[in-house]
């Protein structure tokens, strides 16, 4: 059917549209040359010239260590936010979701600036400090906003049953209301690694000391000049992703197979 | 079984930040310095030599680096401003002196460039790097003869050519043009000068900084404003390229190395910069980026063709007969400075 | 139990408010942007931004930012169709293929559109490969578009996607079954269900592209200073922090218009899948 062709066609054209310049990056990275239109062999040297480029290493160790702090300072702090705010009477409750709404809102630069007005008021050094608390800033309100729904869902009286049984309050957060959550949590977890790891622009404005993460390593490698080395960074980022991906559909059809759920 | 798995997470997660933190300990020096301006296997020998780490980072142009010092929240210990920057520093009390006696290597520096106007008596700064400001272009693209900055305002050329994104190096070209001083302070001048350049907007494919370098090896545009060094890393790439300097006069311009007055480690800085006065280091930097160096010792143990390149380093009878100008601090004509190079850039 | 959350109200008031209390004050202020205590209370910086070359920068970022949008909405409501009338398995895998490359680094992927569009880049290799001139395809206002359109798609085509994957299939049912087809099984029954994820999709590209700096210094050749450029150009370069704080401030106004407007439509706020970029 024509129909049906022209979807094909289109859903291809789609992807190919996403997946060009990744595609170019991918190949180019293994070009015998500098040059950015012309093929002058295969090679590895980028790769091997990459892992003995110090900056983008110590950027790389930098971006997963604030990916990895941010998420999981951002997730408990985010998480039992949540827990309190689904127990806030109205009028508060509406006026700190929409607080917390804010950095989702606000454009990037404003938040960064505005950041960096903080910390200099407070008189503090830019470092991996500051570019910590800006990345947990900008994390918590994602985690807020996939623990809330989750809340919503659960049963509120499980945790009042639970304390009627004799349980603590944090007995009772612990085994009962964050079990229940737990998607959300995870979800809010996987959001604010996500976002820390690719972020550029909080960081550039709010970073010193020559604490660099990926983003601000690679948008001066823009500025000076077009070096395969970051092809091969992408490559090796891309080949990173995919494989994460397959373990992880992996894992899912094996807890599908056991839990007889459907996703 | 599971919580103690994240509480292990957590604790490991919380030593290593520790430790990061605590690794800080050996001696270091922040060092700020232009894009692609040093040859880095230089740092790492600093490093051997003087057991000294070099925490090492970037700016694009004297005005970012200004403004990253004046925002505070960082220290740096050595930091290289060009000319009219250092005046303005030492000016605004931005600089610590340098003890001399710790830079016994300054000796290595030529007298030509020693005690400069923006630092009489040489208290504060200490010579890296010299060069011109020209337009580089491909031979094979331009057949018009490239010898006025008219030339970057001919119709022919649209989409053709780069002008650099630094506000006083541009502001500075379309000054020359119109015959005007590039240190002009006459406002009717600075406001000629950017409708010169609002005029010139639509023929220019680009404002690069670095960037410029892989376009113009590229082939991808026929002329570029660019700095000396620039021109002659360009021309090692790409022989079709040449760099000429106006007939109007151009800017002669010294990066220096001085130490900000918060400096934490003014030791380390100053053997730093003595480290960098050596002849062979200076060498080795000026062949790496390009660029001229006021050491006489390390120009004689340069390559050859760069030694007697005459973008590197032209002749005394050619610097003589072309009308060179240093920039000066604007001082209080700062702010129409900002506002004119806002304006150029936001227009249409 | 609600006392969990007092310690993020007070993170928040410290790292949300308080900033942007200080913005307001620079924005309504002149002075040294470094010495607080010699500022005085002006209208300058606002009076300054409503000039014609600094409006024009505005209108060209909301110009930009509605094209792409459009672009986007244009180009991603078909491709969620699509994707969302698959079979589960499949459309799980396809939608999946499209957030992939959002988790790339967004600058790479920016980059790498250098390699393609560049003049003796991949694009231009080819078609003069074939015969024809070469395009001039970077540094200017399309590859800008272009950018824009690139990064910003999943955006508008992931919310579409969420909420036409959760029609009831009985609606649909029920309208063929009353004889409507499937012209207008789409335009009375679909569509209208879809317009909560359209709004999402064009809030979620709207802002972010109205307040970008990247793209347009990236593949424009810092030729289309945008609203972003200018504030970023402020805080950077200049150090006005006054006049990059009236620039944030009228930024930020424009957005929660932008925002009320949308917000008709849109009554689930549940933030979807957040803005990730």
């Amino acid at each position: 059917m024509v129909n049906k062709g022209i979807k094909r066609l289109y859903t291809f054209l789609i992807f190919l549209f996403l997946y060009a310049p990744i595609i170019v990056l991918i190949v180019f990275s293994f070009n015998n040359s500098k040059s950015r239109g012309v093929w002058a062999g295969f090679t590895l040297k980028w790769y091997i010239e990459l892992f003995q480029d110090a900056n983008i290493l110590k950027a790389l160790y930098y971006t997963i260590l604030i990916a990895v702090l941010s998420a999981i300072i951002s997730t408990i702090i985010g998480t039992f936010a949540a827990i309190g705010i689904s127990n806030m009477p109205g009028i508060s409750k509406k006026i700190v979701l929409n607080l917390n709404y804010l950095p989702v809102l606000n454009p990037d630069i404003v938040t960064a600036v505005s950041l960096m007005v903080l910390f200099r008021f407070l008189k503090l050094d830019f470092g991996f400090t500051t570019m910590l608390l800006s990345h947990i800033t900008f994390c918590v309100p994602y985690v807020i906003l996939s623990v809330l729904p989750k809340l919503k869902q659960m049963n509120k009286h499980l945790a009042e049953a639970a304390m009627d049984l004799g349980a603590t309050p944090f007995y009772a957060l612990r085994k009962v209301v964050i079990p229940e959550i737990r998607p959300g949590i995870i979800t809010g977890a996987l959001i604010a690694f996500t976002l820390s790891v690719d972020d550029f622009v909080i960081s550039f404005f709010n970073t010193g000391k020559g604490v660099s993460n990926l983003s601000i390593e690679i948008f001066s490698m823009t500025r000076r000049g077009i070096n395969p080395v970051i092809n091969a960074l992408s490559t090796l980022m891309f080949v990173g992703l995919m494989i994460m991906l397959l373990i992880i559909y992996k894992r899912t059809e094996k807890n599908e197979i056991e839990k007889g759920e459907v996703r | 079984m599971r919580n103690r798995l994240i509480v292990l997470a957590l604790i490991l997660t919380m030593m290593v930040t520790v430790l990061a933190g605590c690794g800080e300990k050996k001696p270091s020096i922040n060092v700020y310095n232009w894009g692609d301006y040093i040859d880095e296997s230089v740092l790492e020998d600093f490093e051997k030599e003087y057991g000294i780490k070099v925490n090492y980072s970037t700016f694009a142009t004297n005005e970012d680096l200004y403004v990253k010092l004046k925002q505070g929240g960082e220290s740096f210990d050595v930091i290289f401003p060009s000319d009219y920057m250092i005046e303005r520093m030492i000016r605004e009390g931005m600089l610590a002196k340098i003890d001399m006696n710790n830079i016994p290597n300054i000796k290595n520096i030529d007298e030509d460039f020693m005690n400069l106007d923006y630092d009489p008596n040489n208290e504060y700064s200490v010579p890296y790097m010299w060069g011109t400001v020209g337009i580089v272009y491909n031979k094979t693209m331009v057949d018009d003869v490239v010898d006025s900055w008219d030339i970057l305002w001919n119709e022919k050329y649209k989409d053709q050519i780069i002008m650099l994104n630094s506000q006083r190096d541009t502001i500075a070209v379309a000054l020359l043009k119109l015959g005007y001083s590039l240190n002009s302070r006459n406002i009717d001048e600075l406001e000629a000068a950017k409708q010169e350049l609002l005029k010139q907007r639509p023929l220019v494919w680009a404002y690069q900084g670095d960037e410029v370098k892989d376009t113009m090896v590229g082939g991808e545009a026929a002329l570029a404003v660019v700095w000396s060094g620039d021109a002659v890393a360009m021309m090692r790439e790409n022989p079709d390229l040449d760099y000429a300097i106006p007939k109007e006069g151009t800017n002669l311009w010294f990066d220096s190395m001085v130490i900000p007055a918060n400096a934490k480690n003014k030791e380390g800085a100053e053997l730093f910069i003595n480290f960098l006065c050596r002849p062979d280091i200076a060498a080795r930097n000026a062949d790496y980026i390009g660029y001229s160096t006021p050491i006489p010792e390390a120009v004689d143990m340069l390559p050859e063709e760069i030694r007697n390149s005459k973008v590197a380093y032209p002749s005394d009878e050619f610097l003589d007969s072309i009308k060179l100008e240093v920039f000066k601090d604007p001082m209080d004509i700062i702010t129409e400075y900002d506002r004119i190079w806002t304006e150029v850039m936001s227009g249409q | 139990m609600r006392k969990t959350a007092y310690p993020y109200v007070i993170w928040l008031g410290i790292f949300i408010v308080i900033p942007l209390l200080l913005i307001l004050y620079f924005a309504f202020t002149t002075g040294d942007s470094q010495n607080l205590s010699a500022f005085k209370f002006s209208l300058d910086n606002f009076k300054r931004f409503f000039t014609p070359i600094y409006l024009k920068v505005l209108g060209r970022s909301v110009n930009l930012a509605l094209i792409s949008t459009i672009l986007c909405l244009i180009l991603g409501y078909p491709a969620a169709y699509i994707i969302a009338k698959e079979k589960v398995r499949k459309r799980n895998v396809m939608i999946l293929m499209f957030v992939i490359p959002m988790w790339m680094n967004f600058l790479l992927r920016t980059y790498a559109w250098l390699t393609l569009l560049g003049r003796n880049g991949l694009i231009n290799t080819i078609i003069t490969k074939i015969g024809f001139q070469p395009l001039d395809l970077i540094y200017n206002d399309k590859a800008v578009l272009l950018g824009m359109v690139y990064n910003f798609l999943p955006f508008m085509v992931l919310p579409i996607y969420s909420v036409l994957v959760k029609i009831d299939k009985n609606l649909i049912e029920a309208a063929e079954d009353l004889g409507a087809n499937k012209t207008t099984v789409f335009s009375k029954v679909i569509f209208p269900l879809s317009i909560p994820g359209i709004m999402t999709g064009i809030t979620m590209v709207f802002i972010p592209a109205v307040s970008t700096f990247i793209i347009s210094s990236l593949l424009g050749g810092n030729k289309y200073n945008l609203i972003g450029n200018l504030i970023e150009q402020q805080f950077r370069w200049t150090g006005d922090w006054h006049f990059g704080s009236s620039m944030s401030i009228i930024l930020m106004i424009f957005i929660l218009i932008t925002m009320a407007l949308t917000s008709k439509f849109d009554k689930d706020k549940e933030g979807g899948g957040g803005g990730l970029w």
